[in-house]
């Protein structure tokens, strides 16, 4: 029994230090945002790295999400005679769940991929300790100008998704499925809602803090030469990518009490 | 005046604070565990301003773990860091920061940026300062990096550098805000016997043009005794020898003995 119990107790005592650093990587991150001055160059470099870079990843995959949506949607619509509604069930699931969601997990896999292994790489070069002899405090440096991009530029990507996706699928009911383009439209407008827009840049708002605080604090927890870079970038993305996926269940039953879905 | 202990076992008792000038660095009874392995244990130090001290000792034996404590890299058990006149243990990073603009320190690896050139790497504690004129932080640039014989290397990046012109840059970023005190861990490490007598001379003359206090950690017995006015022994986590390089040299220890001639089993311990 004790035995049992002292197994249990392990891994959970780890996980609550896990989030316990999280959660002081995180306090540290925001004191130092409004006590120390922002590094702009810095910063402008992240927004290049998370948003410019990640254009393409982001346009690819709103693209497809959206066509693909539209067209499941509309063959099981089509059987009820609904095919017109399909614009307005793929904007809406854009906008508050597959939008934000499978951008913030291509994000978390090409950006906080790079996120940990960059500073894990720095950590186990001392580089991170050079930061720390010439008087540069490595939150500061390296994670402020992170946290400020992320926050600025993950709402902008997840915006993006969605008009992409919104109009991949419209361009696939109309070429491909022959759905009548006005009825798509109007349907679409009517059932979509600035609450659905709001909610995904919200949810996009907070993935993006989950994926930055869970990469930096793997790479600045990193040891162990090479390995440790390669095993806390990976679980770096494992983590945050689970953490974007359960955070989403708990946004999106917390932004159904704020917004309920259909509410007109 | 600093004078070495009569028999180097007893050098742990006797007083290590000399009273002739201020110390520039002084640690006190420092003790260190990582994990289970006891790494410092109770070691007593004392370095004089404008003094180069070489800390030698095995491989392994905590002198690299000594020089971060100095520099507040790492946070010991127990014991005491002084450096000017202020105890640094328990100081945060922002307190650390001003200390820590006093002492600059040279990585074993050199531990550059290697996303900047070596011009930025060199100018990086300037523009930490607020100096964003170009024209400035350029001529500060080169002139480091004339010291360090490396004329014309700014746009290169550390990726292309050998060791030991790491190492170079390394020590012109650490100097360049003109430290009073610079720590060097195992400069000569690694690099081939003329590479490494260019680094000590490198030392020395840092020494002789900036008169900055000297903190060498190396296993390198040539380089220990080319560089330093005085040499300490950490041995088992404690200073069991700390004299001039003359009387390391002319001393009858088995364990002193065994590590100048290099014998791994020798009359020592």
């Amino acid at each position: 029994m004790a035995r049992f119990f002292s197994a249990l107790g392990a891994p959970l005592l780890a996980f609550t230090q896990y989030l316990g650093e999280l959660v002081l990587l995180a306090a540290d991150t925001f004191r130092c945002i409004f006590t120390h001055k922002l590094r702009w160059k810095l910063f402008l470099n992240q927004v290049v790295e998370v948003g410019l870079l990640s254009q393409l990843v982001v346009i690819i995959t709103g693209a497809f999400t959206g066509a693909v949506f539209s067209a499941q949607t509309f063959f099981q619509f089509n059987k009820l005679g609904m095919g017109s509604a399909v614009g307005a069930v793929v904007s809406v699931s854009l906008c508050r769940e597959l939008a934000p969601v499978l951008t913030a997990l291509m994000v978390a896999g090409r950006v906080g991929a790079a996120m940990s292994a960059e500073i894990g790489t720095m950590k186990v070069t001392e580089q991170i300790d050079a930061l720390r002899a010439l008087a540069v405090y490595p939150v500061d440096y390296l994670v402020v100008p992170r946290v400020l991009a992320m926050m600025v530029s993950m709402p902008l990507l997840v915006a993006e998704c969605i008009a992409v996706g919104i109009a991949a699928g419209y361009l696939v009911a109309i070429f491909m499925l022959d759905i009548n383009g006005t009825y798509y439209m109007a349907n679409m407008v009517r059932w979509t809602r600035s609450r659905d827009i709001i909610m995904g840049l919200s949810k996009a708002f907070c993935f993006g803090i989950l994926i930055v605080f869970i990469s930096c604090q793997k790479g600045l927890a990193t040891r162990e030469g090479a390995v440790g870079v390669g095993r806390a970038t990976t679980e770096a993305v494992v983590n945050a990518s689970l953490a974007v996926l359960i955070c989403n269940f708990f946004l999106t039953m917390m932004f159904n009490i704020i917004y309920p879905a259909g509410y007109q | 005046m600093i004078e070495a202990p009569p028999s180097p076992k007893m050098s742990a008792k006797l007083p290590l604070i000399s009273d002739d000038s201020s110390p520039m660095i002084a640690v006190r009874s420092l003790q260190k565990k990582i994990g289970q392995q006891e790494i410092l244990r109770g070691v007593d130090l004392h370095i004089s301003s404008g003094e180069t001290l070489a800390i030698i000792g095995r491989s392994g034996g905590g002198k690299s773990v000594l020089l971060k404590h100095i520099v507040g890299l790492m946070e010991p058990d127990s014991g005491e860091i002084w450096i000017q006149g202020q105890n640094i243990i328990g100081m945060n990073e922002r307190q650390l920061g001003a200390i820590r603009k006093k002492v600059g320190i040279l990585f074993q690896g050199g531990a550059l940026f290697d996303s900047m050139t070596v011009e930025d790497n060199i100018a990086f504690p300037l523009r930490e300062a607020g100096e964003r004129d170009r024209k400035i932080l350029r001529s500060k640039v080169s002139e480091m990096l004339e010291v360090m014989e490396m004329e014309g290397q700014e746009d290169k990046m550390p990726e292309s550098l050998s060791g030991g012109m790491k190492k170079r840059v390394g020590l012109a970023r650490a100097i360049i805000r003109r430290p009073s005190c610079v720590l060097y861990d195992e400069p000569t490490a690694g690099l081939d016997p003329v590479v490494a007598d260019s680094i000590n001379r490198l030392i020395r003359r840092l020494q002789q043009r900036f008169g900055v206090t000297s903190v060498v950690v190396t296993h390198d017995m040539k380089s220990a005794f080319d560089v330093a006015d005085r040499i300490a022994y950490l041995h088992e986590g404690q200073i069991y020898f700390n004299g001039t390089a003359n009387q390391l040299q002319q001393s009858n220890d088995p364990l002193i003995q065994d590590f100048l001639l290099g014998r791994s089993n020798g009359g020592g311990n």
